[in-house]
């Protein structure tokens, strides 16, 4: 039973890390609270299940399309929608009202569209979805790929951030956009990228979701609160602290269905979230303000 | 103030509506065209039932209609036209486009909206000024005591009582044949339907002589529900029955296979009776039990079923969609037979009985009693299994066949 809860959890967790960690980047490093950021991923559910449905691609195959898409959407919503509020916004803060206010707008004209275009339906179809045994216990094909993108995806973040010119950048512009500048860092261009990576993130993630969960055109919004709890409970910003606390949450949830209640899911995580944010306002791993 | 002028526009159509009554014939001698107007959830979380219940059936059936000719109102065939609303699955918009539909488009007849919550929202209204309210999904266990109070309106479906009562009835002849015991395995979503039904079952499992083993609820939305169907595993439940929404029905099912958890008894509930379901598992469907069901021999049935393919290139679900349309053909059939005065109609539909695809139906509890409450996937359709005194009925197959192996 320990052993099926921890698979599940590590499956479930590798979602929301994944998930997160494209959040995290979006609202870190280009300073935009992406309340459109479920429905970039959704997006990336809906193209794959086109491409698989009428072409036959495999959806891991259509990963090679569907995320370079996503990173291009996201850097000219970016560089269009969003510029022109960062260079009017005085500080910090009007930059997240504007750009939370903004984002808002997205999500429902990125939703109509999705409504327009694949009707309201639940959508569902089956890939990989044949059992595999791990120590004993069982998962499908398809949630451990997404296991493995998501670990994949940590450590490829881990060694951009750290160990390339690009991601000291990133980082750079990510604790102090200012002083970056300075530092003859392209501001502007940081931004953009750390804001399409996230979309391409998020749209990875759909299109892993997408081979075994039920979707709709609606379903966006289940997945940015997820990623909003999962980035602010580690700390805005902090990819790595999003990798990890995405886990966490997965395996708390698992844990508290096989061991408690399955009822008691939501509650524990939210107790959970309420906990951290009373102990350590600026997150698990954010530094103090 | 909008809201005055809203106030004394109902007022006005309350007025106008107790004129035409008074009035009688001479007001109704001359109408060119019959209006009929809807609102319903074309958009929102309900908009995926909506537009699979109820909306096609809405257009197929004025489709035919004025293909026909028109209503025939009075002896003679009347063009229909309709107004629809989005009412954006809220309530409180379901209302206000229900009062439009009235006051200012002045409709003859209205339809009614998706699901439960925004049909009781508009109830008062459609009571108030005496519109005929009749639908499939909206499952209350007040519908007995709300069909008393709005006399015009007619609860298709029952109660969720009605549902479990079907569903144990299975259960009982399991039993005395010696084919199950008394042990249940049942988990639920913590929302509306799911909740009535558990609530119900909860009741109506230990009065016929059964016990509930493991009984769960999880919260909608729920990802992964591997913990679930691995403790019923775990606990070899022979009997798993879960009131379910579709994500979580679909991914109950998509567990259950992969764990090779295979029950004697299966079932789910919303969604087990979409087309989805069968086109996302193929035969995998095989033997699992659900909610609602069709007569699969019933020549009419599938006549019904090519029509709804041709005008709306969809699949019409297997649950609600044919009572829907039976009920469309209750509702004309009785404006034909003593005109377009509502009182009159609701007590022709109370009193009348009428040819449909699902054979003759009546309706005096201002319910639909032939309605298909559980059925089971044999041979590639769901076929109805109970109320078990209904013509038709079929014989459940027990066991049910082991999920067949995965071939990808």
């Amino acid at each position: 039973m320990l052993m099926n809860a921890l698979l599940s959890g590590l499956t479930l967790g590798a979602m929301y890390s994944l998930v997160a960690m494209g959040m995290t980047l979006q609202y870190g490093v280009s300073r935009i609270m992406n309340l459109a950021y479920g429905e970039i991923l959704i997006l990336g559910s809906f193209a794959t299940y086109v491409l698989f449905g009428s072409l036959g691609i495999s959806p891991y195959l259509s990963l090679l399309v569907v995320a370079p898409a996503a990173f291009v959407l996201s850097w000219l919503i970016y560089s269009i929608m969003l510029t022109p509020l960062v260079a009017r916004a005085r500080n910090p803060i009007a930059l997240e009202v504007d750009s939370i206010l903004i984002t808002f707008g997205l999500l429902f004209v990125i939703q109509g569209i999705m409504l327009v275009t694949f009707g309201a339906n639940y959508t569902s179809y089956s890939y990989l979805d044949f059992p595999v045994n791990v120590l004993g216990s069982t998962t499908s094909a398809n949630r451990l790929v997404a296991l493995l993108a998501a670990l994949v995806l940590g450590a490829g973040a881990y060694l951009l951030l750290l160990k390339t010119r690009t991601g000291a950048a990133l980082r750079a512009v990510a604790s102090e956009p200012v002083g970056a500048g300075l530092v003859a860092i392209d501001v502007k261009w940081a931004a953009a990228l750390g804001f399409a990576l996230g979309g391409a993130i998020a749209a990875l993630g759909g299109v892993l979701a997408s081979t075994f969960m039920t979707f709709t055109a609606q379903m966006g919004v289940a997945f940015t609160m997820k990623a909003l709890i999962v980035v602010i409970m580690a700390g805005v910003g902090n990819v790595f602290g999003a990798f990890l606390a995405g886990f966490f949450l997965g395996l708390v949830e698992s844990m508290v269905a096989t061991f408690w209640d399955p009822g008691l899911t939501i509650a524990v995580i939210y107790a959970v979230f309420l906990l951290a944010l009373i102990i350590r306002p600026t997150g698990i791993f954010g530094k103090a303000a | 103030m909008t809201f005055r002028k809203l106030k004394l526009l109902a007022a006005a159509g309350t007025a106008l509506a107790a004129m035409s009554l008074t009035g009688g014939a001479l007001a109704q001698e001359t109408p060119g065209k019959v209006k009929i107007g809807y609102a319903i959830s074309k958009t929102g979380p309900n908009s995926g039932g909506a537009m699979t219940s109820q909306v096609p059936n809405y257009e197929l059936w004025v489709k035919e209609m004025n293909e026909k000719g028109g209503m025939m109102v009075n002896g003679k065939r009347l063009p229909v036209e309709v107004v629809e609303y989005d009412d954006r699955s809220n309530s409180e918009e379901a209302v206000r486009a229900v009062e439009r539909l009235i006051t200012q488009d002045k409709v003859d007849l209205l339809l009614s909206p998706w699901g439960t919550a925004v049909n009781l929202a508009v109830g008062p209204l459609f009571a108030k000024h005496k519109y005929i309210q009749m639908g499939p999904t909206a499952i209350t266990d007040r519908s007995v005591e709300l069909a008393k109070r709005w006399p015009l309106s007619f609860w298709l479906a029952g109660t969720s009582a009605s549902y479990v009562d079907a569903l144990v009835d299975q259960l009982v002849k399991l039993k005395k044949e010696g084919k199950i015991d008394e042990k249940i395995a049942m988990a639920a979503v913590g929302d509306g339907f799911g909740v009535d039904l558990s609530g119900a079952a909860r009741k109506a499992l230990p009065a016929a002589g059964f016990k509930i083993i493991y009984d769960k609820t999880y919260p909608v939305g729920t990802q992964d529900l591997s913990p679930i169907i691995n403790e019923v595993k775990a606990m070899n439940a022979k009997v798993f029955v879960a009131f379910s929404y579709p994500p979580d029905t679909i991914g109950l099912t998509e567990q259950a296979r992969l764990l090779s958890y295979n029950p004697d008894l299966f079932m789910v509930s919303v969604g087990g009776f979409f087309p989805l379901y069968k086109q996302r598992f193929g035969d995998a469907v095989e033997g699992v039990v659900t909610l609602g069901g069709i007569d699969a021999k019933s020549k009419a049935i599938a006549d019904y079923m090519e029509r709804h393919r041709k005008a709306t290139g969809r699949e019409p679900d297997r649950s609600a969609s044919v009572p829907m349309y039976a009920s469309l053909q209750v509702l004309e059939q009785a404006v034909e037979r003593v005109g377009l005065d509502r009182e009159k109609i609701a007590a022709e539909m109370k009193s009348g009985s009428f040819d449909t695809i699902m054979g003759k139906v009546s309706m005096p509890d201002q319910t639909m009693p032939t309605m298909w409450k559980i059925g089971q996937w044999q041979n590639g359709e769901l076929q109805g299994l109970g109320p078990s005194s209904l013509p038709g009925a079929g014989k459940i197959t027990f066991p049910k066949p082991a999920w067949p192996a995965k071939k990808d």
